[in-house]
């Protein structure tokens, strides 16, 4: 085993283990929605369940399988080791020294601050500080990975760097772009805070700061996914990439709409001028173009696939696709989970509608379909494919592995669609008892949340499944030599040399340029104004 | 660079999307007046109970006949918990925080807005429908948050 495949086995194992235990709480979660008096349920122990779950599946999990797939996916398209490994050994152990302070606050109900962390709420500082250490260590990752990329690109000076890696710096640009906010957030109001060093935090400032990151923080989850869909994909299904050229151009795209656009979740806030929450209405929904192209250029890759299996009608190829493979099955139901995220999403872009779904059951019924679906169930689907290469075993429980994408297909459409309507019947999200005293308005949505519970009991299930599939084949899969990690080839074969959209340092600046568009006046204006702050609240 | 020519089409037919999205927002903001919340105030949110400006909570008739409710959220309650308001008005609440960040969302209608501590959010609405509507907070504050509940009586105008 190389140092690469260990590095990045150890944070596919991290990922896995705070997968494993945030699907236990949002169990937790959906049997206390169902209303079933169990002796353990009380408000304590169903927020804990939210703040753990929000924190381990949306945190902990996403970034550190991004990282593991990160250093497989960069050492196999480029053919080199790390550039430096013991930066990357470090940039592990500092993220999961902090996932673990983080994991200890909550768990111990001293940080039932949710995985947002709005103060004046205020959380353990071992909480703030836990999470700044898995940013920290994301960061020398990504320094790690930049490093072997410019090794590579010193060697090979006019060509086009591969696309999975292309891919994979987009993530990373999007990613240091937006933890900047968060960073700030930290270190200057909430650490200080937490510690009793500073008194008051303006509660505001903390919101625009989060959501300068939250947002591009949803494409740095999705983009490892599309890299995922672009790159291994179509060769996993038999076929080839649809257009090289068209995925550069989405990864472009995501560089630089990524951030500008994070008021779309404070519309419904104070302190922030009308023109500016629309200013980011209008960037947010060019951020539907990119995946739009996605759609496509990922279909009629998997239409080349179907085609070399033997497919001649017009729709045949469809089928003719290997449904019955893990990886393939999870990203099929994953994109059609996806497209009516999408739609929802730009529901929720769409200013004056947001009205009607803000911090309502929607929003979770949303982000289920986007995160918890496009991301989650690929990231699965990816395990399935990668951890046997990592490790050099074959996948072991094939079966429970087949039928797991399906089993979250069907729970997740349960939960979702189910949560879609009970927000636009006006519940709100994150409540430990939707019945509001029997109030007339609360009736409507009771029986829907049953259904909702139904949904999460399949993904639980789903999520055990996958769990055993990951032990079984660690511990107990056949050994064997197949373990190279392969990319999908472009149909027009690989581009010649290196196009526009490898000049990274040009999108960086086109990114930069937008953020401070989008932000520099609506943030002067805001420090410029009296403000007061808020001493802290532990209502929890 | 080649592009497929039917993906060329479709990235046409995307932007076309989009751009229509842009059309059904302005239409809706430059038109009709469909804004989000967005009302630029602070307030000290250790002094909430003394400020003049949340001294008086409640439902106060305006001159030219619309309303003005003023309150205060606070863990785990609305101040008023009740609100009578006349339907077919203009009513304009105001609101803001005493501890840490709430949601007031009337159920059944697009009444929905953060109050955040140190800010006062404010917002105008027409209720048409009399009836008895049930207030909530939408924003986790604590954990009697989903204890946290109000009512609005929309009254038939004399």
């Amino acid at each position: 085993m190389t140092t690469a495949k260990r590095l990045a086995t150890a944070h596919v194992g991290v990922a896995v283990g705070a997968f494993g235990i945030a699907a236990f709480m949002a169990l937790m979660q959906a049997l206390s929605r169902a209303n079933l008096d169990l002796p353990w349920r009380t408000a304590r122990m169903y927020y804990l369940s939210v703040t753990a779950h929000g924190v381990l599946m949306a945190l902990v999990f996403t970034t550190f399988f991004i990282m593991g797939l990160g250093v497989a996916l960069t050492t196999s398209a480029l053919q080199r080791p790390l550039r430096f490994p013991a930066l990357g050994w470090g940039a592990f152990a500092l993220a999961a020294i902090g996932t673990a302070g983080a994991t200890w606050a909550i768990l111990w109900g001293k940080a039932t601050v949710l995985y947002t962390f709005y103060p004046p709420l205020k959380a353990h500082p071992a909480f703030y500080i836990g999470l700044t250490l898995v940013v920290v260590g994301s960061w020398l990752w990504s320094a790690d990975i930049i490093a072997t990329y410019r090794a590579w690109r010193r060697e090979h000076q006019e060509t086009a760097v591969p696309l999975a890696v292309h891919g994979l710096l987009a993530t990373i640009i999007v990613w240091l772009i937006a933890t900047v906010g968060v960073a700030a957030e930290m270190l200057f109001q909430l650490i200080p805070w937490s510690l009793g060093i500073t008194d008051r935090v303006d509660p505001m400032l903390a919101r625009m700061l989060f959501w300068y990151f939250g947002h591009p923080l949803v494409y740095f989850w999705l983009l490892p996914a599309y890299v995922v869909w672009y790159t291994v994909l179509p060769r996993v299904a038999g076929g080839k990439l649809f257009s090289d050229s068209l995925a550069r151009m989405v990864f472009a795209l995501f560089m630089i709409l990524s951030a500008p656009v994070g008021f779309h979740h404070q519309f419904m806030d104070p302190g922030i001028p009308t023109g500016w929450k629309a200013f980011h209405a209008f960037n947010t929904l060019w951020i539907l173009f990119p995946s739009f192209v996605t759609a496509f250029t990922v279909l009629a890759s998997l239409e080349v696939a179907g085609r070399r299996r033997g497919a001649t009608g017009l729709f045949d190829w469809i089928g003719k696709l290997p449904w019955s493979d893990p990886l393939v099955a999870s990203v099929l139901l994953s994109m059609l989970l996806f497209a009516v995220g999408g739609f929802g999403g730009a529901i929720n872009a769409s200013f004056g509608m947001n009205s009607m779904v803000h911090n309502t059951a929607w929003i979770q019924g949303h982000f289920h379909l986007t995160v918890g679906s496009a991301v989650a169930l690929t990231f699965m689907g990816t395990a399935y494919w990668l951890v046997p290469r990592l490790v050099g075993r074959e996948l072991e429980l094939v079966l429970l592995a087949k039928v797991q994408p399906y089993l979250w297909f069907f729970g997740m459409a349960l939960f979702s669609f189910t949560n879609h309507v009970t927000g636009l019947q006006g519940m709100p999200r994150r409540v430990f008892d939707p019945g509001y005293l029997g109030a007339p308005a609360a009736d409507q949505w009771r029986a829907l949340t049953g259904v909702s519970a139904v949904g999460g009991l399949l993904l639980f299930t789903s999520a055990a499944f996958f769990l055993l599939v990951m032990l079984g084949t660690v511990l107990a899969g056949k050994r064997t030599d197949n373990v190279a990690v392969e990319f999908a080839e472009p149909l027009d074969g690989p581009p010649a040399r290196r196009t526009v959209f490898d000049r990274f340092g040009l999108w960086v600046t086109v990114a930069i340029a937008l953020v401070l568009l989008a932000y520099a006046v609506p943030l002067a204006q805001h420090l410029q104004m009296e403000r007061f702050g808020s001493t802290g609240f532990k209502p929890f | 660079m080649h592009v497929n020519p039917y993906e060329r089409f479709w990235m046409w037919a995307a932007a076309a999307i989009i751009v229509l999205f842009f059309g059904t927002i302005g239409v809706g903001l430059l038109g009709q007046g469909i804004r989000p919340p967005s009302h630029v105030e602070t307030i000290d949110p250790q002094a909430v109970w003394s400020d003049a400006r949340f001294a008086e909570r409640g439902v106060a008739t305006n001159p030219d006949g619309s309303v003005t409710v003023t309150g205060i959220t606070l863990m785990f309650a609305f101040q008023p918990a009740e609100i009578r308001v006349p339907a077919g008005r203009r009513v304009t609440f105001r609101l803001t925080s005493a501890d840490v960040t709430h949601g007031f969302q009337i159920v059944g209608t697009n009444a929905n807005v953060m109050v955040v501590p140190g800010y006062v959010s404010q917002f105008t609405i027409v209720f048409a429908e009399p009836g008895e509507y049930l207030i909530v907070c939408n924003e986790y504050c604590g954990l009697g948050h989903h204890a946290m509940m109000g009512k609005l009586i929309v009254e038939a105008a004399p």
